[in-house]
């Protein structure tokens, strides 16, 4: 069948009725998992509410307006910024490193591959409880239970050993180390693939015009990668921002406010203190402000496109 | 035929979305108790044969989860015949006022209110709403408890005697003293769940009630005192106190209640603060481990010190459901002697109805003998806001890492208070 460019291609009434009808299913979907919870967390967010009550007392933009004042809110998004700073540099970093190593003729490459691979597919809250058990702080008659301070002690650096989960200075580095370390395989498994991509002619021709390694790779991997790196950083701050199953499981209810991140005080405000509104109220100002971050990103890796 | 195919699948999805109806002789009931949960079945096996009502017991843990679903269920209407509300007082109340929880007032008072007294009277007063409560909520008894509870404090035996210390502390100076002389043989002093708010809270509220008594803690809650004042400022000092070097486990602050329970079944720490349940965990944990049972060490000694307890676990009954009377039937039945008895040696836990501490544990039974110095936030007149709550508690987490002075927490969980109450008028 001929179909004219923007015009609807089936004459027929009941060929379009066959069509919306393969839509239809998908847009009710859409429609009641997305728009709608969208739309009623708004309403929620512009109410008093405990959860419980059948009547919702609208404050209007009350709870915004308690939100933009909340110094616990900003540490929380401050501290998830910090943790996505440090996925941002030392995970995707080290991705992209492992991603090169991976990408040559080096022996058992795939064994490497499967094996950096696997940090990504433990549950988050495995991967909380064995880094909880190696980071222990506690000792007796001078053994330490830790897996980490124990090592310390036996390679004759007591010095360090160290209360890493309950101290303020150490806490959230250790979440931030943690969350890079089961996050860098799926940033890794992305570049390798993207590498992969790069036609190997180039580098030969490079090596003939007499260009060394790292010369190569800033003219021709980076350039060439740049779309997978963006994708990459983008997936990264969009999980690191949302991270909370990990310190959940690493350092319960929190360590003070020196954990909290977004996450944790949205279901800190839903089971905690009851506040359902409140919450809805973080919830919407944290989906803008991650929508923000990727549009931002998106502008960027725009501009930043090689001609 | 297409079309009746298509037709068809309509129907089977439309059906398929409604709530399934369980026929009238099966009644559910939702709870959280994993380490219950198979005496809960043989229970519901053992009623359906005399009865033959069929009880089925859906498990559903952790506690988080619990409480998540139930508030999810009862947004959504299908609130299962029988359910457990975890939450505050005010969030009980809210399911009573919005006619989720029948009022079992009619069946306790029955035949001179024998199911009634069968219980010890703490266990029903978390479920009671009294004459002009705060909630507003018509008087009456709005839940069965099929345990009872409280907290207090663990020694070992063996470590105390290791340190010389021939009896547990019965004075918060003693209580130093002994941690300073099991720190010297290599010891720590004491370990609990600070990981989790409510552990912190209640151990702060404990003190609270030892130091001010619970009249001026109701003040303080209605914010006619200030969190400032000196016995407050005695409060926070308790744990400025205990963070001295060895008297806390390290790591005390991000700790869960497990994390804590399996230090002190290892004997990694000489003290510990936990509820009765420890005896089951202990048991299962380490068998041999050789502990006794102590009230916190009080700082007044002209005021008795009060613990948390009262009623542990408790069921409701769906005020919806086309079952209430079964379900309140099958209640009654799970808490006669003989179940209760059941339960409590199956699962060490403490039984609800009196008649059945004769056949109780030991261990159990010394923790059953302080049931009259309990107390609890869910009988209080007034509950404290939960946003100060949990600056009190953060607060306090401070002041054990050293961060904070108590001066300083007491400054900041007033400006909350003070907050909470301009927001309130």
């Amino acid at each position: 069948m001929k179909a004219k460019i923007g015009a609807f291609p089936y004459s027929s009434g009941m060929e379009a009725l066959r069509c919306y009808a393969f839509i239809i299913p998908a847009v009710v979907i859409f429609g009641i998992f997305y728009i709608y919870p969208f739309f009623e967390i708004f309403n929620l967010s512009l109410r008093d509410w405990n959860g419980i009550d059948l009547h919702k007392t609208y404050v209007g933009f009350d709870n915004f307006r308690e939100l933009f004042h909340d110094r616990i809110w900003g540490q929380s998004l401050l501290n998830a910024g910090f943790i996505t700073f440090i996925a941002l540099t030392l995970q995707n970093m080290l991705a992209l490193a492992l991603a090169l190593a991976c990408d040559r003729d080096i022996r058992a490459k795939n064994f490497y591959r499967v094996v950096f691979f696997i940090p990504p597919i433990l549950s988050e809250v495995v991967v909380g409880f064995i880094w909880r058990w190696i980071l222990n702080a506690g000792s007796q008659n001078g053994e330490y239970y830790g897996l980490l301070n124990y090592a310390l002690s036996k390679l004759g650096f007591q010095n360090l050993a160290h209360n890493w989960l309950s101290n303020p200075d150490s806490a959230l580095i250790c979440i931030a180390l943690v969350h890079s370390w089961k996050g860098f395989g799926w940033g890794f498994l992305m570049l390798l693939a993207g590498l992969q991509t790069v036609d190997k002619q180039l580098y030969e021709a490079a090596r003939v015009d007499g260009a060394g390694s790292w010369s190569a790779f800033k003219n021709i991997t980076l350039p060439l990668m740049m779309p997978v790196i963006w994708v990459v950083m983008i997936l990264t701050v969009l999980g690191s921002m949302q991270v909370f199953v990990l310190i959940l499981s690493m350092v319960g209810q929190g360590l003070v406010y020196h954990t909290e991140v977004p996450v944790t005080r949205i279901l800190s405000a839903m089971t905690g203190t009851n506040r359902f509104g409140y919450a809805c109220a973080m919830g919407v100002t944290f989906g803008a402000i991650l929508v923000g971050v990727s549009v931002a990103f998106r502008a960027l890796a725009g501009k930043m496109k090689p001609a | 035929m297409k079309k009746i195919v298509i037709i068809l699948l309509g129907v089977l999805i439309f059906c398929g979305c409604g709530k399934p109806r369980e026929p009238l002789n099966t009644i559910t009931l939702w709870h959280w108790m994993t380490d219950r949960d198979p005496a809960l079945q043989e229970l519901a096996r053992r009623y359906a044969k005399q009865t033959g009502v069929k009880v089925q017991v859906e498990l559903y843990a952790p506690s988080d989860t619990y409480t998540q679903r139930i508030i999810a269920a009862a947004q959504a209407r299908v609130l299962p015949d029988i359910y457990g509300i975890l939450d505050k007082k005010e969030i009980f109340a809210s399911f009573i006022d919005n006619g989720f929880v029948a009022d079992l007032s009619p069946y306790f008072k029955k035949d001179n209110g024998a199911w009634e007294k069968s219980f010890f009277a703490q266990a029903l007063d978390v479920n009671r709403f009294p004459q002009g409560n705060i909630y507003k909520i018509p008087p009456g008894i709005y839940g069965v408890p099929i345990d009872v509870t409280n907290i207090q404090m663990l020694y070992n035996k063996n470590l105390l005697k290791k340190a010389g210390i021939a009896r547990p502390p019965l004075t918060f100076d003693e209580f130093m003293a002994d941690v300073a002389a099991l720190h010297r043989v290599g010891v720590t002093g004491f370990v609990s769940g600070w990981g989790e708010m409510w552990m912190v809270d209640c151990f702060a509220s404990n003190y609270a009630f030892n130091i001010m008594g619970e009249e001026k803690v109701m003040a303080t809650f209605r914010g006619e005192l200030a969190y400032t004042s000196g016995e407050w400022l005695k409060v926070l000092r308790v744990f400025q106190t205990m963070a001295a070097p060895g008297v806390l486990a390290e790591g005390i602050v991000t700790k869960t209640n497990k994390d804590a329970e399996q230090a002190f079944a290892l004997e990694r720490a000489a003290f510990a603060f936990n509820g009765y349940w420890c005896v089951n965990v202990y048991n299962q944990m380490n068998p041999k481990l050789a502990y006794g049972v102590m009230m916190p060490p009080v700082i007044n000694s002209e005021r008795p010190m009060k613990i948390w307890g009262g009623a542990g676990s408790s069921f409701v009954v769906n005020n919806h459901s086309p079952n209430k009377e079964q379900a309140v039937a099958f209640l009654k039945w799970l808490t006669a002697k003989e179940q209760q008895t059941f339960l409590s040696q199956a699962t060490l836990n403490l039984p609800a109805n009196r008649a059945a501490l004769s056949d109780i544990p030991p261990v159990l039974a010394d923790f059953a003998k302080v049931m009259d110095q309990t107390t609890h936030p869910t009988i209080w007149p007034y509950n404290e806001h939960p946003l100060v709550t949990e600056a009190l508690d953060r607060g306090l987490q401070s002041i054990v890492i050293g961060e904070k002075t108590p001066q300083q927490v007491a400054q900041e969980v007033q400006a909350v208070k003070v907050r909470v109450m301009a927001k309130k008028k």
